[in-house]
């Protein structure tokens, strides 16, 4: 049986491995192989495996790769992951990656799949746009086009069309995916003591490295695992975290918000994972069956227009609620604008519940935790002293 | 403090036109209220002035009240008043001057008080911001909002699902909803009457735009340019004072060719062409004059810009056709400028330094404009490296005055012309800028 150290040994090996070795290795196995990056928050992965390809979530260089090429190409007003993830191209630590994709998350990652296009010209490179209209005939037709026409993309890359069933039976093994992530993250709502959130996050980060059939087999074992672990329950507030969906924070932030008092409950850290909030359905139209996902059954975030007021924030309250979190901490990345628009807008919503919350940015290279202990330090303080039972 | 008394402006006949046209729009949203007539807010890229018109409701731009507020130095207590109500420091200060100015009563501009628009019509249109400003916005006032959806053309044009899936959510959402909020049916013969007029005032506006191929160039197609745009940008395109404010634009400039004259600026007329400069980004609008005043002291006029194509790449051809109205307004939507892809971006910005026989590109990146600015450090390099012309980058903000920094701006636009007058005297870049006898440019339409 694998041990808990055994799985963190290797996702931790996977996370700093920006050569991504893994990825090389899989391509290498067998001629023909594509290896495909995409970055946050969502692509339909499913279609990728399906024409043989390896979806590699590309979520920038964090804090372990110095930045050098990459701030040629960025004012010092723009975030950091498109400076990082150019760093990697320029770099050619991404030499082997023979799409990419650019999902419509904000309009520094959409100008991104431009400057792709111009400094890769041989790289398959899309921006991949989503609905933000949600009804079937309207969006939904949009919606299943433009997968159509990331089929056609993805088959010209692997030289042949990219069938139905093929899309099928990747659905089924994303389904399972997804299953599985949705377990662990409800294992450590319910025992945060014996789910450490770093542990949880390189678990996760795994899975936009691993192909989908090994990261499967690796969540499993994990769940076997994490349940026998021996571990002591501390007196800690449990709390979701929000805002990190696309830069994403340095490790030692996440160990920070722990190590200072809090149990992460819930969190949008790499939500490409469980974007798809229950199985996609299986039988009839592949394309249509991830459509309808999407529009209906799909997580939420600040890259996605609620179409009612009424409805918005909704879902933090509802994580809230279901995880039992005591409060929330916004950890947004400098100058994002989606998550540092969409704030206010939460923070009222939980505010008119009454749900405490705390703010701050980080960058993916932040070294300074000290901040970011004593003010998630002084939330969770106040959540214990003050807070109503 | 400029001690100088201040000068008296020579004022055309279209300038004052515009003006007319401006102060009426806000005058009937001040009154809109006891006039009984209903609201719309709506932005400028992508925007469905036509289609408004249809319904008889008056337009409100709340992006033209940031900047009107930003010329009249309004802006910078509004973002101090949104960032003290949580608004981040870092994102778009048209959006915190916005929010700023709701929460200090909402007098628009011109201090009349703006009126609680009816429904909010979000076409997300080439910026990302959009759709969280009309959320914020939404919040405020608890009306209906519209949504419009348009794809970027992330692979360089627009496809034939992307036009259907505009027209479809034009016909099933756009227009029902428009329909629900001012009590009025729809009539597409009239859109086809309004669009008909627009595709007018349209051709003239590229006229005016393309007049600056000429030697020298009579406009100043950047800071004269920003006024230009107002109505064929605004709540203005598709009527007939559109149409005329660019008929008497156009025959004023027509003079001025004939005159040999450049282009008339706050101190009058320029009177040396020295440089030609294309320009990328939007304008600082809380320092615009002294800004402008920077460029025209050195004898540098602005004979393109980018951001004259926000609101429509009316350039590259496109008119609205009442032929095909609603696949019309889907064209539209999907060009404006912020909507193309960084390729086509520097295509069209490289086509306007040689076009207009420019000496180089001069960059102003704008902090808080995502949809502008990220990127922008690569077309600077594209362009030097296709056109062999040099660039340079400036860095100011829309309408926050913390971030326009007079020396530093003045500092590099000194130092990048020289950079031209080096690279004139070394023989690399050949003298762009107006000589004696220039003949204009031929293909003027």
């Amino acid at each position: 049986m694998t041990t808990l150290r055994e799985i963190n040994e290797r996702c931790s090996a996977l996370y700093e491995d920006l050569n991504f070795g893994y990825a090389r290795e899989w391509k290498a196995a067998k001629p023909g192989r594509k290896v495909v990056g995409h970055m946050p928050f969502y692509v339909p992965r499913e279609i990728i495996h399906a024409g043989g390809g390896l979806p590699l979530g590309i979520f920038g260089g964090g804090d372990q790769l110095e930045v050098i090429h990459g701030d040629a190409y960025y004012q010092s007003y723009i975030c950091r992951i498109p400076r990082s993830t150019i760093e990697l191209a320029v770099t050619k630590r991404l030499d082997f990656v023979d799409g990419m994709l650019f999902p419509s998350i904000c309009d520094v990652v959409r100008n991104l799949s431009g400057m792709w296009k111009v400094m890769f010209p041989n790289v398959y490179a899309k921006y991949f746009d989503v609905p933000q209209n949600y009804r079937d005939d309207i969006g939904g037709t949009f919606y299943i086009n433009e997968l159509n026409e990331l089929r056609e993309g993805l088959g010209k890359l692997a030289g042949r069309r990219i069938s139905d069933d093929e899309i099928r039976a990747s659905i089924v093994l994303f389904n399972e995916n997804r299953r599985l992530v949705r377990e662990v993250y409800a294992f450590r709502a319910a025992q945060p003591w014996k789910a450490p959130a770093a542990d949880v996050y390189l678990l996760m980060r795994a899975g936009m490295t691993l192909a989908v059939e090994e990261h499967n087999r690796m969540l499993r074992e994990y769940l076997d695992a994490a349940d026998k672990a021996d571990a002591r329950k501390r007196d800690n507030c449990r709390i979701v975290v929000t805002g990190a969906f696309c830069e994403q924070p340095p490790l030692n932030l996440v160990k920070s918000i722990e190590l200072s008092g809090c149990y992460i409950v819930d969190d949008d850290f790499l939500l490409v994972n469980r974007w798809e909030q229950s199985d996609v359905a299986v039988e009839g139209d592949p394309l249509a069956n991830l459509a309808h996902a999407y529009l209906h059954n799909s997580a939420h975030t600040a890259a996605k227009y609620e179409d009612t007021e009424k409805e918005k924030g909704m879902w933090l309250v509802d994580s809230v609620r279901k995880n039992r979190a005591e409060g929330v901490i916004f950890a947004c990345p400098s100058f994002c604008d989606p998550a540092l628009l969409e704030r206010p807008m939460l923070q009222r919503v939980l505010a008119e519940h009454k749900i405490p919350f705390v703010a701050f940015k980080y960058a993916e290279n932040s070294g300074q935790m000290q901040p970011i202990r004593e003010q998630a330090g002084t939330f969770a303080d106040s959540i214990k002293l003050w807070s109503v039972q | 403090m400029n001690a100088r008394a201040p000068k008296e402006v020579v004022k055309e006949a279209s300038m004052l036109k515009q003006k007319e046209m401006i102060s009426g729009n806000y005058a009937k949203l001040a009154s809109a209220k006891e006039q009984g007539r209903k609201v719309v807010s709506t932005f400028v890229p992508g925007n469905l002035n036509e289609l408004i018109m249809c319904f008889d409701l008056v337009n409100n731009l709340p992006e033209i009240n940031a900047i009107q507020n930003g010329m009249r130095k309004k802006t910078g207590g509004y973002i101090m008043e949104a960032e003290k109500r949580g608004h981040s420091e870092d994102v778009c200060t048209y959006v915190k001057a916005d929010l700023g100015m709701i929460a200090k009563g909402n007098l628009g501009p011109d201090g009349h008080p703006l009126p609680a628009p009816d429904a909010l019509l979000l076409s997300y249109t080439g910026c990302f911001t959009f759709m969280k400003w009309f959320e914020l916005v939404r919040e405020q006032y608890k009306c209906e909002t519209l949504m419009l959806h348009v794809p970027y053309e992330g692979d360089g044009h627009a496809t034939k699902n992307m036009r259907d899936y505009i027209v479809k959510q034009l016909k099933e959402v756009i227009i029902p909803g428009l329909e629900r909020v001012s009590g009025v049916k729809f009539d597409i013969d009239r859109l086809r009457e309004i669009l008909r007029e627009s595709a007018k005032a349209e051709s003239h506006f590229v006229w005016v735009l393309q007049s600056a191929k000429n030697k020298p160039s009579p406009i100043d197609a950047y800071f004269g340019g920003v006024y230009y745009v107002g109505p064929i940008f605004t709540a203005f395109r598709g009527t007939p004072d559109a149409t005329e404010y660019y008929r008497l634009l156009r025959g004023e400039i027509e003079q001025r060719i004939a005159n040999g004259q450049g282009p008339i600026t706050p101190d009058g007329e320029m009177k040396e062409e020295k440089y030609r400069l294309v320009v990328e980004g939007p304008p600082n609008w809380t320092s615009f004059r002294d800004f402008w005043k920077m460029f025209y002291d050195e004898g540098a006029v602005v004979v393109a810009s980018t951001y004259t194509k926000v609101g429509g790449v009316y350039d590259l051809g496109f008119r609205h056709d009442p032929d095909h109205p609603l696949e019309s307004l889907a064209d539209y939507c999907l060009g404006c400028y912020t909507n193309r892809n960084l390729p086509s971006r520097i295509d069209l910005i490289e086509k306007y330094v040689n076009e207009y026989e420019a000496d180089g590109l001069l960059i102003n990146s704008i902090k808080s404009c995502n949809s502008f600015s990220a990127g922008q450090l690569l077309i600077l390099r594209e362009i030097e490296r296709r056109t062999g012309r040099p660039a340079a980058f400036i860095e100011t903000d829309l309408v926050d005055p913390r971030y326009f920094s007079p020396a530093n701006v003045k500092n590099r636009l000194e130092s990048y012309l020289q950079m031209i007058e080096q690279k004139r005297r070394s023989g690399i870049a050949p003298p762009a800028a107006a000589m004696p006898g220039a003949a204009p440019a031929a293909a003027m339409q």
